[in-house]
């Protein structure tokens, strides 16, 4: 069996993809390492990470098929399913090894399995650009933490910098421990301690909140409580919608902060 | 911001309720001097009430007030109800304050008609106009343009908004003149001529000039009310089709008549508002704008009234089984998406899987087709399975009508918790 173990950038991955395919070595398990266990009768391969490489391979992609092929490609790897980074692999053979477009050849497995993670990513990093809701400090910083599914907060960056391009923001994301801090002039990637933020309920703690921000939150939940109408009430579609694990989130949706604000 | 805010509110949010649109889709605003806001052309929802409906704009009211006497309206001026008006600051406040949060998309406003509809239209192109000039706010904004209101107005109003809307609410004129004493057809139809003409100016002028100002980007639309009137579908549906094609409209929403004012005896007494007709006109409505049916195919003389049991597509595959089975891989993609249960993605996904190989039953599943109903109109690659020339239309039917239903049922009955305990 051969086991290849890359860093779990996007990068070590295409570093690896391209020794498999240069050394005609087919990889049976891709595996980062942090969920790399020892196995006693795998050959190993441990290939560290090559800037070269991965651009030697990543424009003979784009050489080979698109530019759209290659977000769906970093898209999928995104989702960070079990597995993935082998679909990667075979996805990324197919397309060099076939002499015309495979993107929509879908009789091939990998095809389908790059096609469904990446639209599962898609939804997701849709998901945030709804659901984020900022709450504002004292220090005129609107944040926001989320927690979702695959890996997406990086793909919502810019649209959250072309929005709000005069107010300071911060997206982060609570399962990975990391986010973005947009200062009205540039986004970085930042980590912020627990003391702060809840990073369960994702709240800000009540000292550094703006002192205006209870009265929105509330106003807006007054506000979505009127525009229902009663009668047409359909909570079947209201949860495939708004799913609960969204909650949290939603100043509207949260019962439990009714208590304090009350 | 004041108490007297969190009321305003509320009455006035309640007021802009039933109106149905809430599309932010369409208009690609962008980010204008490092401001606020740009509109999203796919739309973005925020939040989602208990009655399934989206929240992507903040739907208000202006005032409440109204010198108009409308049968349908909660807002009529022979209703005893509490009556407010937002300033142009506090709404300001709230739209740009709601919008930093990314609570909404946008605002959606309209207005009850106060002293005449210039001076009504007036301000309500003022709170627009503080919007993008004052607060440099590039996020959207849908404007109802009030019948009567001056050209001028109308014309600032299609600079500041991203999309206007002027409501017929009843599809023909005589039941319009019964229910609204002041309105009729005319004093609709003139702003949308307006509107229409002036979109259709300006994007020429965008060709010539790129950087002419945008006239309302996402178009106009209009609402129909369901129900309150003895109109059929084929009425309405006739009308809606007119409205895309001579005035150009975006969209046509339909609402379900949801009676507010139970004590006029000349509207009828619902139980329930008419939510399963809606949502087959919305499919009628898709069928028209994104399948190439006409009207006439969905509903005519001897079809006036949609089927509520099954969908329009489904129903007009029944009524003509000579069309069908349709070979997946040989016929075009306008054949293929008459199959019902087929949509647009699924029957371009079939057009571009077919080169590589012969698309079999499982290949479609694959694909994510829904063969639930398309089982039976379709040939594959496959051998022959029954279709709708075997089974005849009216089984055809009949299974899937049984397939849809006693699912519920069947789950009630079986799908019990069992005790782990007796408890006696």
């Amino acid at each position: 069996m051969n086991l290849f173990i890359y860093d779990q950038t996007f990068e070590g991955l295409l570093t690896i993809i391209h020794d498999a395919i240069e050394m005609n070595i087919e990889p049976d398990k891709i595996i980062s390492t942090k969920y790399f266990q020892d196995d006693l009768f795998a050959t190993k391969y441990n290939i560290s990470t090559d800037p070269y490489k991965f651009d030697k391979l990543w424009n003979k992609i784009k050489e080979k098929s698109n530019e759209q092929n290659c977000q769906r490609i970093f898209k999928a790897f995104l989702s960070e399913l079990p597995d993935i980074e082998i679909t990667i692999y075979d996805y990324i053979k197919l397309i060099i090894e076939t002499p015309y477009n495979i993107e929509v050849n879908f009789s091939e497995d990998c095809v389908i399995k790059i096609n469904n993670a990446q639209k599962k990513v898609g939804r997701e990093s849709q998901r945030v650009l709804m659901f984020v809701r900022f709450q504002k400090t004292i220090d005129d910083i609107y944040y926001a933490s989320f927690d979702p599914k695959y890996n997406v907060i990086p793909l919502t960056v810019s649209h959250f910098r072309n929005r709000f391009a005069d107010q300071k923001w911060v997206i982060f994301d609570t399962r990975r421990k990391f986010g973005y801090y947009y200062d009205l002039e540039n986004v970085r990637e930042i980590t912020i301690g627990k003391q702060k933020v809840s990073f369960e309920s994702g709240k800000v703690n009540n000292d550094i909140l703006h002192m205006s921000e209870k009265l929105f939150q509330k106003l807006w939940k007054s506000y979505y409580e009127t525009i229902n109408i009663k009668e047409r009430k359909n909570i079947k579609v209201h949860m495939q919608f708004l799913p609960k694990r969204f909650w949290k989130y939603l100043p509207e949706k949260d019962f439990k902060s009714e208590l304090i604000l009350n | 911001m004041k108490f007297e805010t969190t009321n305003k509110l509320k009455i006035l949010a309640s007021a802009a309720k039933y109106d149905v649109s809430c599309a932010s889709s369409g208009s690609n605003r962008p980010n204008k001097d490092k401001g606020l806001g740009n509109a999203a052309p796919w739309g973005i929802c925020h939040s989602f009430t208990e009655d399934g409906r989206c929240v992507s704009l903040m739907k208000l009211m202006l005032t409440n007030h109204c010198i108009y006497d409308c049968a349908y309206c909660a807002n009529r001026k022979s209703n005893d109800i509490q009556r407010t008006t937002f300033t142009v600051n506090e709404l300001v406040e709230l739209v740009i304050e709601f919008y930093r949060r990314n609570y909404i998309e946008g605002l959606f406003l309209s207005s009850g008609i106060i002293k005449n509809p210039d001076y009504t239209m007036e301000r309500m192109v003022r709170v627009a106009k503080e919007l993008r000039t004052m607060q440099n706010y590039n996020g959207y904004i849908h404007l109802k343009s009030i019948p009567g209101a001056s050209e001028e107005l109308q014309h600032q109003a299609g600079l500041y908004a991203d999309r206007l809307s002027v409501n017929i609410e009843i599809a023909t004129e005589n039941n319009l003149k019964m229910l609204a004493p002041d309105k009729n057809f005319k004093s609709i139809l003139i702003p949308m001529n307006t509107i229409r003409d002036k979109i259709i100016e300006n994007k020429e002028e965008r060709r010539k000039y790129r950087y002419a100002p945008r006239f309302s980007p996402a178009g106009q639309s209009t609402q129909l009310i369901i129900g309150a009137t003895p109109d059929n579908d084929k009425h309405i549906l006739n009308l809606a089709g007119k409205l895309y094609n001579s005035k150009k409209l975006k969209r046509v929403y339909y609402s379900g008549y949801i009676p507010v004012n139970n004590y006029d005896k000349r509207l009828p007494a619902l139980n329930e508002p008419p939510l399963k007709r809606e949502n087959r006109l919305y499919q009628a409505d898709w069928l028209f704008r994104f399948y190439n049916y006409s009207i006439n195919e969905i509903v005519n003389d001897d079809y006036p009234d949609l089927d509520l049991e099954i969908d329009p597509k489904l129903s007009y595959a029944l009524r003509n089984p000579w069309l069908f089975p349709v070979d997946i891989n040989k016929a075009s993609l306008g054949t293929i998406l008459r199959v019902p249960g087929i949509g647009v993605l699924s029957a371009k996904k079939i057009i571009l899987g077919r080169q590589y190989s012969k698309l079999r039953l499982s290949n479609l599943k694959k694909i994510g087709v829904v063969l639930k109903r398309a089982k039976y109109f379709i040939l594959c690659n496959e051998l022959k399975a029954l279709t709708i020339n075997e089974l005849l239309p009216e089984n055809v039917r009949k299974i899937i009508l049984r397939e849809n239903k006693p699912l519920k049922q069947f789950n009630n009955a079986i799908h019990k918790q069992l005790n782990l305990f007796t408890v006696n």
